[in-house]
């Protein structure tokens, strides 16, 4: 394993079993398998911020909880810092929840709304029993609230989420990621839910967080402009896999996968003028339980040859640090 | 305050619900069939004119109106009337029984609740898997089943097959005891039958809402956020998703309690248990209507009480719901 990665993604898949029917059961019909994470390879370096973009539903945030065992994976290997995390034992399980935490989409449902400001930030102390100390405990959660950018941390102690507006419940659950200090965070569109106004204070937040306390994140999201103005790399996920993968300026400026250049062609652009060059992708994502043979994209594809309904293509260097799967490229 | 304003209107709303209940009573017991003079008299051949005086001496010749303000006004005296069979007044009654059906209630729901929530807790935990089927199917049993039935076969059962119960009553009649606590144990032992035959019908209700609730907040993402907080599925439990289950048990405890009236009056009948249940099912035997009209204003301000109740309960429980 490489020294710099934090993280290794080593084809990832989670399968999840239909809830099948009474009378399939009785039939003892075979239970469709969706196929929402279908080997997804990908490596995160310490202190970067890897975007994962795409449609809702090609799996990116099942990615996200696969890699931090709040999903069970069905196969491949994920490596937190060179140890196999399918591995852990429960204890071991705990100590890497401390350096890997998760920021949802919706602060108004990742709260929960009977806990004030102060249980909820100070929850991740103790059940890891890291300080009993009372005193300790308040001066860390107010530190963890400060750090996530909220003035007169000790005003809020005793709120209920339900008193805070979206963007400080944001910052709450952010603080509560940041209390136990840790290394690497998914973010799974942590700024979706909330007004423009807001959006880029958390982001400029999480990017301070990023070069003060090297936390590196994968950033999940269905924006691609928003992958571009945050991260360092990016990835596109289509139906359960990586198609195409590097940098963020690179995959913006010049995308190589049907895919890509689809969503990158859509990216309101001042520049450009209106209705030129764009591609509106027509249908929809296919259906996880039965994809189509051969590369997943070419009922969809207006590049598709002979080949792509045939083979799957694999994700394959094109240059330094970019991976393409696709046979036209 | 906020808090007085709010109390003041739910508790003009229970008082609105009551009297609309009381007027609704007052016209159904109106246009039940049967002559209540006839009832009250017993005697086919009485004269016409004994007839007529008994009927001004109870204010019946006196046009509805005026008997529906009579009604009112002795209601705000605590005069419930008086009644036909028991030739007493319907209050001393109504209290004469009250304790017997508050003991049988109050343990029976008190327990089943409580094991409800258990049950429902550790079934929606282990969703899917053979405990999941097994609870789920005894609950749903257990909700289904006429309360009469099941009495009736725990009276088989335990009184007549193993003879270690008796099939009725709140005690021995006739009986002195030696101790204290000789009489506290025979109680017990009256007790034991109906309150199970109550607690078991009710507690696969209650499992089967709180299931339900339990599975609807374990896929809420503060769930997901507490696990990868390193938490313990033990503190998962009792810190977030038991005490967010719970709240749509308040409201379904209270509304419940109409049902559970219900419940008492065929679990009392089955017992001969001296309680307002089978008070109830006397009454409307004996066509007792000014018993039957001051049992059902009786349990209507109860219902409404505890729903009142329930609504402050609920706003202690949940901080987003403020008493304003």
């Amino acid at each position: 394993m490489d020294d710099r990665n934090i993280l290794e993604v080593k084809n990832l898949e989670v399968h999840f079993e239909a809830r099948s029917g009474f009378l399939n059961n009785l039939l003892s019909r075979e239970v469709p398998r969706i196929r929402a994470v279908d080997g997804v390879n990908f490596n995160l370096k310490k202190g970067e911020i890897l975007s994962l973009a795409g449609e809702s539903g090609c799996g990116k945030t099942t990615t996200g909880k696969a890699i931090l065992r709040l999903v069970e994976p069905t196969g491949g290997k994920v490596y937190f810092r060179g140890q196999d995390l399918s591995l852990l034992t429960q204890k071991e399980l705990r100590e890497f929840r401390q350096q890997a935490q998760i920021i949802f989409q919706d602060p108004y449902e990742s709260l929960n709304p009977r806990q004030t400001v102060f249980a909820t930030v100070a929850e991740p102390l103790e059940v890891n029993r890291i300080c009993d100390n009372t005193k300790e405990k308040e001066e860390r959660v107010a530190r963890a609230l400060s750090d996530a950018g909220l003035k007169n941390p000790r005003d809020y102690f005793i709120r209920y989420p339900h008193e805070l507006s979206g963007g400080q419940r944001q910052r709450i659950a952010i603080a509560s990621a940041l209390v136990l200090k840790p290394k690497f965070i998914v973010a799974d569109e942590p700024v979706t839910m909330l007004d423009l106004s807001i959006r880029s204070g958390i982001l400029k937040l999480m990017m301070e967080l990023r070069d003060n306390k090297q936390i590196s994140y994968l950033f999940i999201t269905h924006d691609l402009s928003l992958a571009w103005l945050i991260s360092d790399r990016i990835a596109v996920m289509y139906s359960g896999n990586i198609v195409e993968i590097g940098g963020a300026e690179q995959i913006i400026g010049s995308p190589a996968h049907p895919y890509t250049k689809a969503l990158v062609s859509v990216i309101p652009n001042p520049e450009r003028s209106s209705g030129t060059d764009r591609k509106l992708l027509e249908g929809e994502i296919p259906d996880p339980s039965s994809p189509p043979r051969g590369c997943k994209f070419h009922p969809r594809c207006s590049y598709a040859q002979p080949c792509c309904r045939e083979e799957r293509p694999l994700l394959r260097e094109v240059e330094k640090d970019r991976f393409v799967s696709c046979h036209l490229v | 305050m906020n808090n007085r304003k709010y109390l003041l209107k739910k508790f003009m709303q229970a008082m609105i619900t009551i009297f609309i209940v009381l007027i609704f009573n007052y016209f159904l017991f109106r246009v039940m069939p049967g002559d209540p003079i006839r009832v009250l008299i017993r005697n086919p051949r009485i004269s016409v004119d004994a007839l007529a005086e008994i009927r001004a001496q109870f204010g019946l010749d006196l046009p509805w109106y005026t008997q529906f303000i009579y009604y009112l006004k002795d209601l705000l005296h605590g005069n419930l009337g008086s009644s036909f069979y028991y030739r007493e007044p319907v209050l001393n009654i109504i209290m004469e029984r009250v304790p017997a059906t508050l003991i049988l209630v109050g343990t029976g729901t008190i327990i089943s609740i409580f094991l409800g929530i258990i049950i429902g807790v550790v079934v929606a935990w282990k969703r899917g898997t053979k405990i999941d089927i097994i609870g789920l199917g005894i609950c749903l049993i257990l909700y289904s089943t006429p309360a009469f039935w099941f009495g009736i076969l725990m009276v088989m059962f335990f009184a007549v097959y193993l003879r270690v119960f008796p099939t009725g009553l709140m005690s021995l009649p006739g009986v002195a005891y030696s101790s204290l606590l000789d009489q506290f144990m025979t109680s017990l032992r009256h007790l034991f039958l109906p309150v199970l035959t109550f607690t078991l019908i009710y507690i696969g209700g209650y499992a089967i809402i709180m299931r339900n609730s339990v599975i609807e907040v374990l896929n809420e993402d503060y769930i997901i956020t507490a696990r990868a907080k390193g938490i313990s599925y033990i503190q998962l439990l009792k810190r977030h998703a038991v005490p967010n289950a719970l709240l749509p048990l308040v409201s379904m405890v209270a509304i419940n309690l109409g049902f559970v009236i219900a419940g008492a009056i065929q679990v009392e009948t089955v017992f001969s248990w001296p309680g307002l249940g089978r008070l109830m099912y006397t009454a409307l035997l004996n066509r007792d209507y000014p018993l039957l009209q001051g049992l059902f204003l009786f349990l209507t301000t109860c219902v409404v009480g505890a729903n009142f109740c329930a609504d402050i309960l609920y706003s202690y429980l949940d901080p987003r719901v403020k008493l304003s």
